[in-house]
């Protein structure tokens, strides 16, 4: 589990948004980004934009970076099937995308449904022409944001970061 | 499901969309893939469209991304039903956001276009007036004449939104006026003319 003591990467990744002078933040909720998506939504100079579905978000990217917005897309693995056919978009208007996955169903998995989208995550992004970055250890996950961050918004390309479950800890439900 | 009724609707998409891009002033359009994009095309083909050739679903949440990115521009989103039925949940996410400056307009000829003219759910009970009115946009309208098309014009220009008309027009088939396919080019063409410069990276 992850501990009481606050964690720190997730204002270095917020500290990496301001630095890349990203405006818009759309998210599906993850407990890993939850604290990152109250700091967002704390900062005056950021758009923060929940979800119905992570494809969503692929779109509403897309429009911005039309707009001469730059936005990153927050979701935990599960989400990242929802978006395969939208990534199209990114892909052939070759358009920058940032996308942080806290990851599911990849290390002492409490819930199996979470597993098949866990196992194949990489995979599945790596087809739809996304460049992935796994870290799994949470000192590593600040120079891979910022690394993200930079092929993203200098290619303009999609690029994914995958923060561990080792990291993030298992999800019990208290037991 | 009612398979012949929009088959003699009296508003007619290209004239529709025409008479909305006639008057569209600087507004920044994005069209949903298929006959919308087309008709978008049809009214005369500009940089500041942004006709989508896939990417289903996705017109609505990208046309907000645009308005959020691009406040004190009107945003119009012209789509179809089909299109619209794949992104529902995204007119929850307008409404939350609220964005003054953008204008959805579907046309909703009930069918699926490109596929064969397959009836979509708007040939039965689904009225996406009343979706988009119960997710909380504030101003929605469904209209199927002539009279019902002058009176929301002026809105669909220049009333604070969110804004969402579903247009009921007559399901046809018409001839292809395509735009530009690459979508790279789509975008920094449309990037150039919005931001100048600036677009390049």
């Amino acid at each position: 589990m992850t501990s009481l003591a606050p964690e720190t990467w997730p204002q270095d990744i917020y500290q990496i948004l301001v630095d890349n002078h990203v405006r818009q933040v759309a998210y599906i909720p993850d407990i890993g980004h939850a604290s990152l998506i109250k700091m967002c939504h704390k900062s005056n100079n950021m758009k923060t934009v929940v979800l119905t579905t992570e494809e969503e978000g692929v779109a509403l990217l897309a429009g911005a970076w039309l707009g001469g917005d730059r936005g990153v897309l927050l979701m935990q693995s599960s989400g990242v099937g929802n978006c395969v056919n939208m990534l199209s978009l990114t892909r052939t208007c070759r358009m920058p995308l940032l996308i942080l996955v806290t990851m599911r169903g990849e290390w002492r998995e409490f819930n199996p449904w979470q597993v098949p989208m866990g196992q194949i995550t990489n995979q599945v992004l790596t087809m739809a022409g996304v460049l992935t970055f796994t870290v799994s250890h949470k000192d590593r996950i600040k120079e891979t944001v910022e690394a993200a961050a930079k092929m993203a918004f200098e290619g303009p390309v999609a690029t994914a970061v995958l923060i561990s479950q080792r990291i993030l800890g298992p999800k019990t439900f208290g037991r | 499901m009612n398979s012949k009724r929009s088959q003699s609707y009296p508003l007619r998409r290209r004239a529709v969309v025409k008479e909305l891009l006639d008057r569209r002033g600087d507004a920044l359009v994005v069209a949903g893939l298929g006959a919308s994009a087309w008709d978008v095309t049809a009214a005369g083909d500009d940089p500041l469209n942004f006709p989508l050739w896939g990417a289903m679903g996705g017109a609505v949440p990208l046309g907000l991304g645009l308005a959020l990115a691009q406040p004190s521009r009107r945003v119009l989103v012209i789509t179809g039903d089909g299109e619209m039925l794949m992104g529902l949940g995204s007119l929850a996410t307008v409404a939350t956001q609220r964005p003054p400056n953008l204008a959805i307009v579907v046309l909703d000829n009930e069918r699926f276009g490109e596929t064969g003219m397959q009836l979509t759910h708007t040939a039965g009970s689904v009225a996406l007036g009343g979706i988009a009115a119960a997710s909380g946009i504030p101003i929605c309208r469904t209209v199927g004449d002539k009279k019902g098309l002058e009176a929301i014009l002026p809105q669909i220009q220049k009333e604070v939104g969110p804004l969402f008309f579903n247009i009921k027009i007559r399901a046809e088939n018409l001839p292809l006026v395509l735009p530009p396919k690459d979508g790279a080019y789509l975008k920094d063409r449309f990037r150039l003319a919005l931001l100048g410069t600036d677009a390049i990276i």
